[in-house]
């Protein structure tokens, strides 16, 4: 049988197939590169960057939950120099795309890592405004129709590369959000991130994690996700990268056929590092059972 | 290496502390004291592996020796698993003990379920090597260290074996003296420790036990705080920098 096409277009930069590593769960590659080949990926999206290194938070920082875990790492990173140095040429030597998921504490440092990177070699920039870990920056901006698409139309006026805008979760209306990023220049929409939890050990009546609350991620909130896909992509025009709860094939096809162009894999490389590259054979196979030449003809396919 | 391997043994061998043998030729062969392998439970509920020292390696019929305490849910699930049965591992992971010199006396320091580790070190160690391990009570692998030529002394805070009370205790009390000092075991007995050895000027490397995910270094979870000479401090990754850290660059 022929091979099935799973090239996609995400604001003009072509993919050798939708299958993405989601921000802040694979670094930049290196470990997982132990166990899988980097070059098989449609892309990788990279930890978030800031201008300066950031600390993150105190331990414990995971809380395992039911189906699902909570984490509060609070965008750790070595800064943007740092990042540039190591990360871009270490991800150059295989074929793969590179997103850079970009954090500050003010619209400024957003733009500012924009700026550094607009001359540097990587494919596409992640506006991060939805980590809900951080106490400036992050879901602040991503929880207000305003901010976000002031935020976003300040970023573009750095950025070179396509920007990727990543929605937050809690909120009232996921569509809104989409639309001022959109309004605001975004090229593509990411979503979801961490939808904002809690876990206690009853025993010590604390929380089990120190920054108290965290995101939670993991199949447990895929349901979610792939609901705020749907309801983005009825929304606007532009392509969606969904995220939420992918461990398997099966749900990849399900954010596809949700309406989203790519899929990123977050805690599903926790629990098997192999993920990335088992999915994208599913999809091949899932294509060749269906009769479909196309991983395209599928975007948005749900019959209704 | 990650795969699945089978489990020639899994049994209790003291209350809530099991001992599970796997065959893994990589594992077994690679394997070094302090560094550990993640375990997989693939039920759906628990998403994370378990990160689990390594007790002991036999390289010839490529046993892996793994102790471990049900601790919660995981750990429990783990505790069911068959013998004959086959589980998901991955490993060797992480930095384990640099082993010093053989003119070194070597003095031993486990706590509790940081005990496991110590055994390979003990192994490779050379010079003379003296054991003590605290426990709150059944002390165990008692006979494995003494079964390797090491002169091993026991602290239970119930008193039930050996000194009656903590193992820094039994350390002040004693007069412990030695050039070189290798340690795993619960936060505060190793910042205790730490301490005793800094008070001391004995040179130490400690294993440090945190929260993880991933296991190989990208989540960056399970950090600790280090020194640095440039600024005031920086993290490092348990898993993947350490476990095993020398005792005067971590904060404690």
């Amino acid at each position: 049988m022929k091979k099935p096409n799973l090239n996609i277009n995400i604001a003009g930069v072509e993919l050798k197939n939708p299958v993405m590593t989601a921000s802040g769960t694979f670094g930049s590659g290196r470990e997982y590169g132990e166990f899988i080949d980097l070059n098989k990926l449609g892309a990788v999206v990279v930890k978030g960057v800031s201008t300066i290194p950031w600390k993150g938070n105190d331990t414990p920082r995971i809380a395992e939950t039911h189906g699902g875990m909570l984490n509060s790492v609070g965008l750790q990173n070595p800064g943007m120099e740092v990042f540039i140095k190591n990360d871009i040429p270490f991800l150059r030597q295989y074929d793969t795309k590179i997103i850079v998921n970009i954090v500050g504490k003010t619209i400024e440092e957003y733009c500012t890592v924009a700026e550094r990177l607009a001359s540097e070699d990587v494919d596409m920039l992640e506006l991060n405004i939805s980590c809900p870990n951080v106490k400036e920056g992050g879901v602040a901006f991503g929880t207000d129709r305003k901010k976000i698409e002031e935020i976003t139309r300040e970023v573009k006026k750095y950025a070179k590369q396509p920007l990727i805008v990543k929605l937050s979760p809690n909120v009232t209306d996921i569509t809104e959000m989409a639309k001022a990023a959109v309004a605001g220049g975004a090229d593509a929409l990411s979503l979801i991130n961490t939808l904002t939890g809690m876990a206690i050990d009853i025993n010590k009546r604390k929380p089990v994690l120190a920054n108290i609350v965290g995101g939670l991620s993991g199949p447990a909130i895929k349901p979610v996700a792939l609901r705020m896909v749907y309801q983005v992509a009825q929304a606007v025009e532009v392509p969606i990268i969904g995220m939420g709860g992918i461990m398997t094939g099966e749900d990849a096809i399900e954010f596809i056929l949700a309406g989203a162009t790519g899929i990123a894999v977050g805690t599903g490389n926790f629990l098997n590092p192999m993920g990335t590259v088992e999915i994208i054979d599913y999809m091949e196979k899932y294509l060749n059972e269906h009769n479909i030449e196309d991983i395209n003809e599928i975007i948005n396919g749900l019959i209704i | 290496m990650i795969g699945n391997v089978l489990i020639e043994k899994n049994r209790e061998i003291a209350p809530d502390i099991y001992e599970m043998i796997i065959l893994s030729k990589k594992i077994s062969e690679e394997g070094f004291p302090g560094e550990f392998v993640n375990l997989y439970l693939n039920d759906g509920e628990h998403l994370l592996p378990r990160p689990i020292s390594i007790c002991e390696v036999d390289k010839e019929n490529h046993r892996v020796r793994l102790v471990y305490a049900v601790v919660g849910k995981g750990t429990e699930i783990i505790s069911k698993e068959k013998e004959g049965d086959k589980i998901k591992v991955m490993g060797p992971l992480g930095n384990g003990f640099r082993i010093g010199r053989k003119e070194d006396r070597n003095i031993v320091i486990g706590g509790g379920i940081g005990t496991p580790p110590l055994l390979e070190l003990v192994k490779n160690l050379k010079g003379k090597t003296k054991v003590y391990l605290g426990f709150r009570s059944n002390p165990i692998l008692v006979k494995d260290f003494e079964r390797l030529g090491a002169e091993v002394y026991i602290a239970t805070e119930d008193g039930s074996v050996g000194y009656r009370g903590n193992i820094l205790e039994l350390l002040e009390n004693h007069d412990i003296d030695g050039d070189y000092v290798y340690g795993c075991g619960p936060r505060p007995m190793l910042k205790a420790l730490a301490e005793w050895c800094k008070k001391k000027d004995i040179p130490a490397q400690l294993s440090l036990e945190e929260r993880m995910a991933c296991g190989i270094g990208a989540c960056l979870v399970c950090t600790c705080k280090i020194n640095t000479e440039n600024e005031e401090w920086e993290n490092k990754r348990v898993c993947k920098d350490g476990p095993v850290f020398f005792r005067d660059e971590v904060i404690w």
